[in-house]
């Protein structure tokens, strides 16, 4: 028999079973509402110049000619405390901070501590201790390890932004992937015959139902989908998009997207230049990003991090090579914010990680941990084990969520 | 297995795409088919007579800053990018010509997989006027020679030299930094790592190739000087666009490198060391590691790991006997369709199974872009990911689905799927898609069918 069902009876067929799930969770379970947001700053982020400690006495001296000035000076970061600033083309993160809704972490790492994009953004994605520990990530295996919602559902509860999955969030839980497509919609006889052609094909039959429920759930949120040029522009579809999907009360727990391009070996630039314009893209896409999350704001937690940061000093070609000690942002309605989390070790000579890098003193994963645990009750149990195997010593950091 | 199941591994999996009548000019001899293109030296790229050499663009590039300057400064950066995207432009167009027509498909493979090992992205802006032609003049003439030569026409391009920063690092006890420390100058000239890291972990060892980061640093000392000429200030000196080794940057005195002296020797301290690298057994594993995931399976077995490697030593880094030795391994051929195309290999084979003339102006780097791989933009110095789940992301899978009826609804009845489906495939088009193209409901579905059978999906 040839399944001649058009592309809609096929979406509606697809999504009935599910449907009924999620009403009887939404019922049993309140925290079913939280969202979670993962933005993955890949290529190392200069933390030193994201979050500017224009109060330690060695910073300026070390930056040169990238330093931020102080707050208050012209060009100057936008204050936080009385130790570190915001570079200044971070306005929206800025406002969110003075809102209490912004809590920045400063000297973070993964366990990882050699300088390779590509085994350090696999050990942070992975969430284990070396490289290439596990083939799945620790979202994945946190939404895995959530009550009930998606068992035996095709009702994703994760969903990553991009044409592809990364890491972080592959693994054993169902996820969704959406973006946005430049060509014409498939003619809907062609679809169920594709469709049939996947049926012996596990792989391909479920990236097809996957795409096809991710696309009905954007169209059904009006989106604009046609590409749009400028700066800024960068990232607006992926979050407006991310912010659909989250907003919707049957929707996502989790969404997770990347970002590149954060390697700035050369001609960095201080307060403006080529670092600050990207800082100044992810600033915009994240105002754009609460806009979209509406009255879900209150309920979102938005965490960006790095794989590593980036050497005290400027180098030789007006830039920064890889480090270690990093920052990273947690950001939304739900954050207890408007402080800094750190405990900063000073970039003095003697206290620079193997003398260039910024000491860490907090792991990520106590950030994450915390995070999971408080906001979307991933149990104790699963982030110690399956989550972040083996991170039972690395305590979470408690009391960066609203109670 | 049937002869023209091993065809069909040859022209898909080690060529680009099986061209109609290909499979049955390789069946008699699949193997042999390959080795044969491997004879003589690699093809020049068709049309690259008209495309302009990494001199002549650096040299016109530095002419329209220097003009730029004079005029006030504003707009340097402009007037470049606007140089540097038609040239980019014709550059990719070029190569997706070759790879439709290819009568060596594998040669011209193996040219994308090493440009892709050595991978320079335009993501950054220096590098979008040069990356065609550091493949063409740095990677294609060294495809079938020694990876040593290889290695050394990458490290001198221009192109790599920008791309990881290495033209301006100098010492900090090299002549230029001290004379600068002296003048209390603004910005300091000093090291930068990026290339020495690279080389270590992408290029030759590998990331668990057993350096550390001293050997790193030290590495890196040892490369200062290597730039390009034509720079600014006190690095004018020299012709743009080509290699010029600074002995006023190089940092002096010996240097340690796994374990090993160097003494000092100017540019002849990074060569021997790059040399060593070269022979260096972790070089070895590291590149028929990737050699066996790129041809053979994402997880590539051991055994067939171990010859490669095997082979790249017995024959002191020449190139050939290594790709013969992945030709001969059993499990080259144990296991059809055990790698996922990356898009750039979905659109050359779609245009070569379907022998569709290559488009022009825009037209390959539009399909490229669409499917997500913009060419020479990996967007970092590891390259393109080479496993399936890098790339069969549900959106993904979705969009080239709607590249295939677009291909379908272009092509019509002008092309006959349920004849072009054997030509590519052979004896590996299964039952089910061979009765799907034959009751497609028109000549368009057949061929969008055809593109996004499971079969076509991998090779």
């Amino acid at each position: 028999m040839s399944t001649h069902i058009d592309r809609r009876q096929f979406l509606i067929a697809a999504a009935s079973l599910p449907l009924a799930t999620r009403v009887v969770f939404a019922q049993a379970q309140a925290a079913g509402d939280a969202r979670f947001v993962f933005i993955l700053l890949r290529g190392a982020l200069d933390g030193l110049a994201a979050v500017p400690p224009c109060g330690d006495p060695a910073y300026a001296g070390l930056r040169r000619e990238l330093a931020i000035p102080p707050p208050g000076a012209a060009g100057g970061a936008l204050a936080l405390d009385a130790t570190f600033g915001l570079h200044p083309s971070l306005a929206f993160l800025h406002e969110a901070y003075r809102a209490g809704e912004l809590l920045v972490a400063h000297a973070v790492a993964t366990p990882y501590r050699e300088r390779s994009h590509f085994d350090g953004q696999d050990v942070l994605e992975g969430g284990g201790v070396r490289p290439h520990d596990y083939a799945s990530g620790w979202l994945n295996r946190a939404l895995a390890a959530l009550p009930a919602r998606s068992a035996g559902s095709r009702a994703e509860a994760g969903i990553a932004l991009g044409q592809n999955t990364p890491l972080t969030m592959r693994g054993p839980a169902a996820v969704a992937s959406w973006s946005p497509s430049r060509l014409t919609a498939l003619d809907d006889d062609t679809l169920a015959r594709i469709t049939d052609l996947y049926a012996a094909d596990p792989v391909l039959s479920k990236r097809l139902a996957d795409a096809l429920d991710a696309d009905e759930i954007a169209q059904h949120a009006g989106m604009d989908v046609a590409p749009r040029r400028g700066a800024g522009a960068r990232y607006g579809e992926t979050v407006r998009a991310a912010g659909s999907f989250l907003a919707r009360d049957d929707g996502p727990q989790v969404a997770m997207f990347d970002t590149t391009g954060w390697d700035t070996h050369a001609n960095e630039g201080g307060g403006q230049g080529p670092l600050a314009t990207r800082l100044g893209a992810l600033d915009q896409a994240l105002r754009e990003l609460k806009a979209a999350l509406d009255a879900r704001w209150s309920r979102t937690v938005i965490v960006l991090a790095t794989e590593f940061g980036r050497t005290a000093a400027t180098n030789g070609t007006r830039g920064t090579d890889h480090g270690t000690g990093a920052a990273a942002f947690v950001l939304g309605g739900a954050v207890d914010g408007g402080r800094v989390l750190a405990d900063w070790p000073g970039l003095g000579a003697r206290a620079l990680y193997e003398q260039r890098d910024v000491a860490p003193t907090l792991d990520l994963r106590a950030l994450l941990k915390g995070l999971l645990h408080d906001h979307l009750r991933v149990p104790s149990k699963a982030l110690d084990g399956e989550v972040f195997p083996g991170s039972g010593a690395v305590r979470p950091v408690a009391g960066l969520v609203r109670a | 297995m049937a002869a023209t199941a091993a065809a069909a591994i040859a022209t898909n999996r080690f060529g680009l795409g099986a061209r109609p009548g290909e499979l049955d000019v390789a069946a008699p001899d699949p193997r042999g088919w390959l080795l044969a293109q491997l004879r003589g030296p690699a093809p020049t790229l068709p049309g690259a007579a008209d495309l302009e050499s990494t001199a002549t663009i650096l040299s016109h590039a530095a002419k329209l800053r220097d003009d730029a300057r004079r005029d006030g400064a504003t707009g340097v950066v402009k007037g470049i990018g606007a140089y540097y995207r038609p040239l980019y432009t014709g550059e990719v167009e070029a190569r997706f010509a070759a790879a439709v027509a290819s009568e060596r498909p594998f040669v011209e493979r193996l040219v994308h997989f090493w440009a892709n090992h050595f991978a320079v992205s335009v993501d950054k802006p220096a590098v979008l006027g040069v990356a065609g032609a550091y493949e063409r003049e740095a990677i294609r003439p060294h495809v079938l020679g020694r990876f040593e030569d290889l290695l050394f026409a990458v490290e001198r391009h221009p192109a790599m030299l920008l791309y990881l920063d290495n033209v301006q690092s100098a010492g900090p006890q090299s002549a230029l930094a001290r004379r600068a420390s002296g003048a209390r100058r603004r910005h300091d000239p000093g090291l930068n790592e990026n290339l020495a890291r690279e080389i270590l972990e992408l290029h030759t060892l590998g990331a668990s190739g057993g350096y550390s980061q001293a050997d790193v640093t030290s590495f890196a000392r040892m490369l200062t000087g290597w730039s390009i000429g034509g720079g600014r200030g006190r690095l004018a000196d020299g012709d743009p666009g080509h290699f010029r080794f600074r002995a006023n940057l190089h940092e002096p005195g010996a240097q340690q490198l796994l374990g090993k002296r160097y003494a000092e020797a100017g540019y002849e301290q990074g060569a021997a060391a790059l040399r060593d690298l070269a022979r260096h057994p972790a070089t070895a594993d590291h590149l028929a590691r990737k050699l066996a995931r790129h041809f053979i399976a994402d997880e590539p077995p051991d055994a067939a790991v171990a010859q490669i490697a095997a082979a790249y030593r017995r024959h002191d880094g020449a190139l050939v006997p290594v790709y013969r030795a992945l030709i001969e391994s059993r499990e080259a051929w144990a296991v059809p369709f055990a790698k996922y195309k990356m898009p750039s290999d979905y659109v050359h084979s779609a245009f070569r199974g379907l022998a569709i003339p290559a488009p022009g102006q825009r037209g390959g780097l539009v399909a490229y872009e669409l499917l997500g791989q913009r060419t020479w933009s990996p967007g970092s110095p590891a390259g393109w990911p080479d496993r399936a789940a890098d790339w069969d992301g549900a959106s993904a899978v979705l969009q080239r689905i709607e590249w295939a009826e677009a291909v379908g609804n272009r092509l019509g009845d002008r092309r006959d799927a349920t004849r072009a489906g054997p030509a590519m495939l052979g004896a590996l088009l299964g039952a089910s898609t061979a009765e799907a193209l034959r009751r497609a409901a028109s000549g368009a579905q057949a061929i969008t069918l055809l593109l996004a059978s499971p079969e076509f999906m991998r090779r």
